[in-house]
């Protein structure tokens, strides 16, 4: 049975047991599997996902839609891509499941993993507020099998000493693993995540994550991503951003390797004075195909939204990005900037680039640009009649070209194993 | 040290250099003038190894080796030195990183030792000077938002670092005003020595107020129609290339 049907049939959901689920949890659960029985997965050449043929990637990949069971986690992959230096609060997730042994945080750090039968205020409030299940198939598919929900709330003007970072252990098992992570604040807090994906080279499996995160007003949150996975490994995220009144939310986003990679980051400006940074780096090569659909909606005035989104792409490698820039009537003097730059270095790798934007408001600032080209010869040229070599002058444009992307990363430690990765997908070593 | 046979070249079919020759020995300034047009940038690009343009006949041998063969770095590894027209501007690489890569390549290729991060700041200020260049400029991206004449400066500023055997100034008066001119002037000719040769690649006589050639040449349609001393850039200057021209034209027809 193909996917998307099996997606929408009774025994799928039967497999489930919401009968446990507090009401307010069991709504959003029954609009989900609704939005799933009537909408399935992505069909070919839906708009949304029009370059990115997810559905027929799954079936070929005979993945299995059902979540996947927690795996042993070997000493060797806890090691893995462990950031050096870097002080965190981790939270580990095994298959999709939070793992209380691997996770290890400061007490101080509010975590709540909330199984459904019973809910916080906080979490009744927000929880399912932002990421609506009939916008996207992959919403209402970790809706519906997300066990659990791992919770992190910032109280009033709590500052967070340390990031914190989610790391998800994924078996090779061709199963899906549906990990939900809500985070909430309340005003002046201010706070940094990082999340990575590890995996051992050569496992296969589907990664539907999901993510809600709720700026009170005046706070400071920072998102990173990092996505270095298998060479097969699928993958279908959405980060959902509500942003108060003066908030400023930043997401950092470095691809490096992954099979079908979709990343879908919405951000609803809901106050004026919101600052949204979006920035994000696709290094590709081999088979690679990353997807990156953002979309920012200003719903007040005086918000200001800046996206810069970069890409290098070698081999038979793949990009798509489709940027979303919405200005409501009412939201009057937003600045929006919106910036898409590639560089192909090999005739056989894509980009579809589209900038989509819709202005209802008449006193704002909007740009948009995108190009894709080759490395600038002329710079080659100049930087070798130096006495630079051929490789070391590439390496050397092409690491200028992406590194304004992570610039701002704050945290030190995370921004120098980001710069490493860079540089060695580059070839950087000059 | 430099020696360029019947040079011909061309860019997309164009033929633009229809057989030079020239011979520059150490210690010598060569000044190569034209009216626009005439080949004289693609003279200096064919020497640095532009890879647009597609040698078609001739040799050039320098210091012995045949540098058609070279590929640019290499070139620039064995003592040439082409000053940009128009310098490129570089965002995201720091004109010192570039710089200390570039000098330590090429020191590599010299069979010398790579210079530590301390002695290559004093190297660096030690030739800042030269061209009166600020440090601040240098901690910037590779020319990125640099004026016309902080542009050409940096040019010089980096052949001082790099102390090539033979200069190939290409319009470097262009787009100077004339304190600038000066400032960059008086570098090269603190750089000039016995060792090592320029050529100045120039359309007006004003830059050889400045950097005085032992020989000019006139170029003109892609060949050297005329040679002769400095005096020759003044009667250009006062009379212009036309009276060349029509030499030229004239003995062709």
């Amino acid at each position: 049975m193909e996917l998307t049907q099996q997606a929408q049939t009774a025994e799928f959901f039967k497999r489930l047991n919401p009968n446990k689920l507090a009401q307010n949890r069991l709504d959003i659960f029954n609009q989900a599997k609704e939005a799933l029985i009537k909408n399935g997965l992505p069909k070919l050449k839906e708009e949304e996902y029009k370059f990115t043929a997810i559905t027929k990637t799954l079936d070929k990949a005979k993945v299995s839609l059902l979540p996947a069971e927690k795996f042993d986690i070997s000493a060797s992959l806890t090691r893995k891509e462990v950031i050096a230096d870097l002080d965190a609060d981790i939270i580990a997730f095994n298959n999709g499941v939070y793992d209380a042994n691997l996770s290890s945080y400061s007490p101080s750090l509010n975590v709540n993993v909330e199984d459904g039968s019973t809910e916080t205020a906080s979490f009744k409030k927000h929880f399912g507020s932002y990421a609506k299940a009939d916008k996207d198939a992959f919403i209402a598919l970790n809706t519906v099998y997300a066990k659990e929900v791992v919770h992190i709330h910032l109280a009033k003007k709590e500052v967070l000493t340390k990031p914190v970072i989610f790391r998800y252990y994924q078996s090779n098992n061709q199963e899906t693993s549906y990990p939900r992570v809500l985070i909430t604040s309340e005003e002046f807090a201010e706070g940094a995540f990082i999340e990575q994906i590890i995996s051992e080279e050569g496992s296969g499996y589907f990664i539907n994550g999901l993510t809600e995160i709720y700026c009170a007003e005046n706070t400071h949150l920072q998102y990173h991503k990092v996505q270095k996975q298998s060479k097969e490994a699928i993958e279908v995220n959405t980060l959902e951003v509500f942003q108060e009144k003066s908030s400023t939310f930043s997401s950092y986003l470095l691809s490096l390797q992954g099979g079908m990679l979709r990343n879908n980051l919405n951000i609803t400006l809901n106050g004026s004075g919101g600052e949204a940074n979006m920035n994000g780096l696709y290094l590709l090569n081999g088979q690679s195909h990353v997807d990156n659909h953002t979309s920012v909606d200003h719903r007040e005035p005086h918000c200001n939204s800046n996206e810069l989104y970069k890409g290098v792409l070698d081999d038979s490698s793949r990009g798509v990005f489709n940027g979303k820039i919405y200005v409501r009537r009412i939201a009057q003097k937003t600045n929006a900037f919106q910036q898409n730059n590639n560089i192909l270095l090999s005739e056989d790798a894509t980009i579809n680039t589209k900038p989509q934007l819709e202005i209802w408001a008449d006193d704002v600032k909007c740009s948009h640009g995108c190009t894709t080209g080759q490395l600038d010869e002329e710079a080659l040229f100049y930087l070798q009649a130096r006495g630079v070599g051929k490789v070391s002058a590439r390496a050397m444009l092409l690491e200028a070209f992406a590194a304004d992307v992570i610039a701002n990363v704050s945290i030190d430690s995370l921004r120098n194993y980001m710069i490493d990765n860079i540089k060695e997908r580059l070839g950087a070593h000059y | 040290m430099l020696s360029i046979k019947n040079l011909h070249a061309n860019i997309e079919g164009t033929e633009i250099l229809r057989g030079i020759n020239l011979e520059v020995k150490p210690g010598e300034v060569h000044a190569i003038m034209g009216p626009n047009g005439s080949g004289k940038s693609t003279l200096a690009s064919v020497l640095a190894g532009r890879e647009e343009y597609e040698v078609s006949e001739g040799e050039v041998s320098f210091l012995g080796k045949d540098l058609l063969d070279l590929s640019p770095e290499d070139r620039a590894r064995e003592g040439i030195f082409l000053a940009f027209q128009y310098p490129v501007e570089i965002p995201g690489v720091s004109s010192t990183n570039f710089l200390k890569t570039a000098v330590n390549q090429v020191r590599e290729y010299r069979g010398q030792e790579p210079l530590d991060a301390v002695s290559f700041l004093s190297l660096m200020k030690s030739k800042m000077g030269l061209v009166e260049i600020d440090q601040k400029l240098l901690s910037r991206s590779l020319n990125e938002g640099f004026s016309g004449g902080e542009k050409k400066r940096n040019e010089i500023f980096q052949m001082a670092m790099l102390e090539p055997k033979l200069a190939i100034l290409d319009e470097t008066d262009s787009g100077l005003d004339i304190d600038a001119l000066r400032i960059v002037a008086n570098g090269v000719n603190k750089l000039k020595s016995a060792d090592n040769a320029t050529i100045v690649v120039t359309h007006y006589q004003r830059l050889l107020d400045y950097i005085v050639p032992d020989y000019v040449h006139v170029l003109y349609k892609g060949r050297i129609v005329k040679s002769g001393t400095k005096e020759l850039a003044l009667e250009l200057e006062e009379k212009g290339y036309d009276w060349i021209k029509e030499e030229v034209d004239g003995a062709t027809v």
